[in-house]
């Protein structure tokens, strides 16, 4: 499952990349958004995978073997929030770049200034 | 009192004066030459231990661990060098407070001539390379302040500029010379590095370290092809080129020659190099300064000669020549420095320094005259004047001059017929001659204008009347100081009949000769020059700027381009080439591909999401890329949960609920997607995205396959609960171990929603008023 999941990962950066390097302003944020979901399985999938142990104790002490390691996943959950703030934070810049230059594309951008 | 003291008062004032000046009123330039008069006279006192082979030396720690202090040595060289600048400055200093009382920021100039004069004597009395090297930059830097003190006009401006330039590339390679030299001793210590000349000499450094300091000395004391900044730096007013240009700046590479000459001096390819430069500089100058008629431009020419003779006579290195240095370094500053200042007298009482423009002035100022005539005697070499024993020690050395000396003597003769012929014209036209109508009639200058001139005059009648008495004392530990294998000789007015003498009769007798026929011969030599050398070096030099300029402009606009996804592409391309090296390099991955590990639904939604991924960058429609970015969103949640991230996978959820729902209404407000980008570019993208995508893919498999150290995990895995009470660790670790991150993240939220606030909120009208 390993190779599947970094295939995943390599496709994902690819896409953002690809997407990264768009004239289009709007694609720029998509590759933002890429980027995040590719970063956040990395590290993921870095972190080892554990199938159906959540990081829980049962008992007082608990069995702790086997269990999902939770710190890449408490990284994880604090990455996914900020790339919510980031995100629509550069949604809402790029509405207003639109109704500022009337236009999404940065090469028009640069020969109006 | 010590050097170093001395050096940090006169900073001191220098600071104080721009800000003192309204409240000194007029007498503020006797007022601050006291500090320096004193300095004068303190080093004076030591003339007679100095003389009995005292040396001074001083150290403050600045940078100790790197060897770099601030030292300072006194010896007999430095003792003369202080002298003349602490002496000369003073009267400087009397004189610019006069001279600049018409201009306005005359209390900045004066703080300016007071900081080169710290400059200066820093350098002469520096005991350690880089403290040597620190004030040699100060003395650009004031300059360039000077030079282009009238800086309304833009010649002013230009000349700052490229004496700033040259001097200061200069400075870069003394810099680099200086390492150099340092680098065999292990140490920056001028004391130590004149005791053990040899070390640098073996050392296959010897030769980068003295072409890099004779660039540094070459642009300084203005050797050709470097020269053409001094005659530039004329545009400054009087009191600069009297103190700057005649005796101290320029002569600050004269002073590293001569400090360095035991340790780099006497090998072929310092006496080739020094010498070829120096008569070169020599002949050039004073051959320039025929042809010329602004008054400060011949002096300005008449040094640059100076300055390739006193190079000319340490490549030389005999002891005649060595003793011809010193007291022509010593006649030299004592005639420039009146001359200058003459000239700026005379340009305040007429208004004009064009020779064509004056003349007839003995009449209106007979004081004056007299003063003027007889520094032009010692220019010319006459006796009783210091620049007759000046120019009889350079026939001599010339004579003697080991290599070449015919062809020496004959340049060196031609120079001197040259400055008789200059001093004879000089004063004629000026003094006698026919006069023209002058707008008022030109008075006597007034005392402070003519006691730095009288004074230095004086000194040089005297020194000349009593060589032995008064300018042997002064000079002969200078002497040995700069030349320790030679002696300083007895100096004489009157030598006998001998082939020096006889040159020096010959050499007066041609000068009256070319005065008398100067109708001819003047435009004969007007007339070469405009047909030979017509290149003007300061065009070539801005010409070179402009070039430079240029090539930056071009430059920076390639690599600086504006556009972010080159930028992009270049941190991509050059970021996966060097991990792609470090992956070539590693241990090659071993893919393991069980099937029996893959269950089937999650291959298919990995499927799902790559899809969906395709989609996205593929689609022309903004709402199918945005439903598939959701099932991107969604598919990767499942994976979460199917890998025990449960936190995880909810918050996921609701984030991309949200995302989508935003993404889907900003998107309607732009317009339809339509193709920027050629097919090439399209290529060229999907290159880069391959190249960044793949070493990640790799990056994940040598992850999963390398052993880790124990993770931290185990800790919170074990306190969770005994000691925070929670059993769901992730949460636990949020809220409690990471609090105060979590609080950074709710903070970088709120901000966010505080931006997203104001930009929706603020009216694009309003954007273009501001």
């Amino acid at each position: 499952m390993l190779f599947l999941l970094a295939i995943l990962v390599g496709i994902l950066y690819g896409a953002a990349v690809y997407m990264l390097l768009r004239r289009n302003i709007f694609k720029l944020i998509l590759g933002l958004i890429f980027l995040g979901h590719a970063t956040n399985l990395l590290i993921f999938v870095a972190g080892g995978l554990t199938s159906g142990q959540p990081s829980f104790l049962r008992g007082l002490t608990g069995e702790t073997a086997g269990m999902a390691d939770p710190l890449p996943q408490a990284l994880i959950l604090t990455a996914i929030v900020i790339g919510l703030g980031v995100t629509a934070f550069a949604l809402t810049l790029v509405y207003r770049f639109y109704k500022v230059t009337k236009t999404v594309d940065f090469d028009q951008l640069s020969e109006n200034e | 009192m010590t050097a170093g003291l001395f050096i940090f008062i006169l900073l001191l004032v220098a600071t104080v004066a721009p800000f003192l000046r309204r409240y000194l009123g007029n007498y503020a330039g006797w007022i601050y030459a006291i500090w320096p008069f004193t300095g004068f006279l303190y080093y004076l006192s030591l003339l007679p231990s100095i003389n009995d082979g005292l040396i001074i030396t001083e150290t403050y720690a600045w940078l100790p661990a790197l060897g770099i202090n601030f030292t300072f040595y006194v010896d007999g060289f430095g003792m003369l060098f202080s002298l003349l600048v602490l002496g000369i400055g003073s009267f400087i200093m009397v004189y610019a407070g006069y001279y600049m009382r018409p201009y306005p920021m005359k209390g900045r100039f004066l703080g300016y001539l007071l900081l080169f004069m710290t400059a200066m004597q820093g350098i002469v009395v520096s005991g350690n390379l880089l403290t040597m090297f620190v004030f040699w930059e100060l003395t650009s830097v004031s300059s360039y302040l000077l030079i282009g003190y009238y800086h309304e006009k833009p010649e002013a401006r230009a000349s700052a500029l490229q004496a700033f330039l040259i001097t200061g590339l200069g400075g870069l390679a003394l810099l680099g010379g200086f390492v150099l030299l340092s680098i065999p001793y292990g140490s920056y210590d001028i004391a130590y590095i004149l005791s053990e000349p040899n070390i640098i000499k073996d050392s296959n450094l010897y030769l980068p370290a003295l072409i890099l300091i004779l660039i540094g000395a070459f642009t300084k004391s203005a050797q050709f092809p470097f020269h053409f900044w001094l005659p530039g730096a004329m545009t400054a007013p009087s009191p600069v080129s009297a103190f700057l240009h005649s005796a101290t700046m320029v002569k600050a590479g004269i002073f590293l020659l001569a400090r360095l000459n035991p340790v780099l001096g006497g090998t072929e390819i310092w006496t080739y190099t020094l010498s070829i430069t120096g008569v070169t500089t020599m002949f050039v100058g004073a051959w320039i300064s025929i042809t010329q008629t602004d008054l400060k431009r011949i002096l300005a020419y008449t040094t640059v000669s100076a300055l390739g003779t006193l190079v000319l006579l340490l490549g030389t290195g005999t002891e005649y020549a060595v003793n011809a240095a010193i007291i022509f370094l010593l006649v030299h500053a004592l005639y420039k420095g009146t001359l200058f200042m003459m000239a700026g007298n005379i340009e305040k009482k007429t208004g004009t320094r064009d020779i064509t423009q004056l003349g007839g002035l003995f009449k209106y100022m007979p004081f004056a005259a007299v003063i003027m005539i007889m520094a032009l005697v010692s220019m010319a070499g006459v006796p009783p004047m210091l620049g007759f024993l000046g120019k009889e020690l350079i026939y001599e050395a010339s004579a003697a001059a080991p290599k070449a000396h015919y062809f020496i003597l004959t340049l060196g003769f031609l120079t001197n017929v040259i400055m008789v012929f200059l001093s004879l014209r000089l004063a004629i036209d000026i003094f006698w001659g026919k006069e023209p109508p002058y707008s008022k009639i030109p008075k006597e200058p007034s005392v402070s204008l003519i006691i730095g001139p009288f004074f230095l005059v004086l000194f040089s009648l005297l020194l000349g009347l009593f060589p032995s008495y008064m300018a042997n004392p002064l000079t002969s530990k200078a002497i040995t100081a700069i030349s320790p294998d030679n002696d300083a000789i007895v100096l004489k007015l009157w030598h006998g009949f001998n082939l020096v003498l006889g040159l020096s009769v010959l050499t007066i007798i041609s000068g009256f000769i070319t005065f008398r026929f100067r109708h001819l011969i003047l435009p004969f030599i007007d007339r070469i020059n405009i047909k030979y050398f017509r290149r003007e070096f300061t065009r070539v030099f801005f010409s070179v700027l402009d070039a430079f300029l240029g090539f930056t402009k071009v430059k920076t606009k390639t690599l600086q381009h504006g556009y972010h996804r080159f930028y992009l592409m270049t941190i991509f391309v050059f970021a996966s080439i060097l991990v792609w090296i470090m992956i070539w390099r590693a241990d090659p991955v071993v893919i393991e591909l069980d099937f029996s590990t893959m269950p089937l639904n999650l291959v298919a939604v990995v499927i799902l999401i790559i899809a969906a991924t395709i989609t996205t960058v593929a689609s022309d429609s903004r709402v199918v890329s945005l439903i598939s970015l959701g099932v991107i969103g969604f598919g990767i949640t499942i994976i979460f949960i199917a890998y025990s991230g449960v936190d995880l996978a909810i918050t996921m959820i609701m984030v991309e609920t949200l995302m989508v729902i935003l993404a889907m209404a900003v998107v309607f407000h732009l317009p339809k997607y339509k193709p920027f980008s050629s097919t090439g570019a399209r290529m060229r993208d999907t290159l880069v995205a391959t190249m960044v995508g793949s070493f990640f893919m790799v990056l994940v498999l040598q992850a999963g396959t390398s052993a880790m150290e124990i993770p931290i995990s185990e800790f919170f895995k074990e306190v969770s609960y005994t000691q925070a009470y929670g059993r769901n660790i992730v949460n636990v670790i949020l809220v409690d171990f990471r609090a105060l991150d979590t609080l950074g993240e709710i903070s970088v939220i709120s901000i966010a929603a505080l931006g997203i606030y104001a930009i929706l909120k603020l009216k694009p009208s309003k954007i273009k008023e501001s």
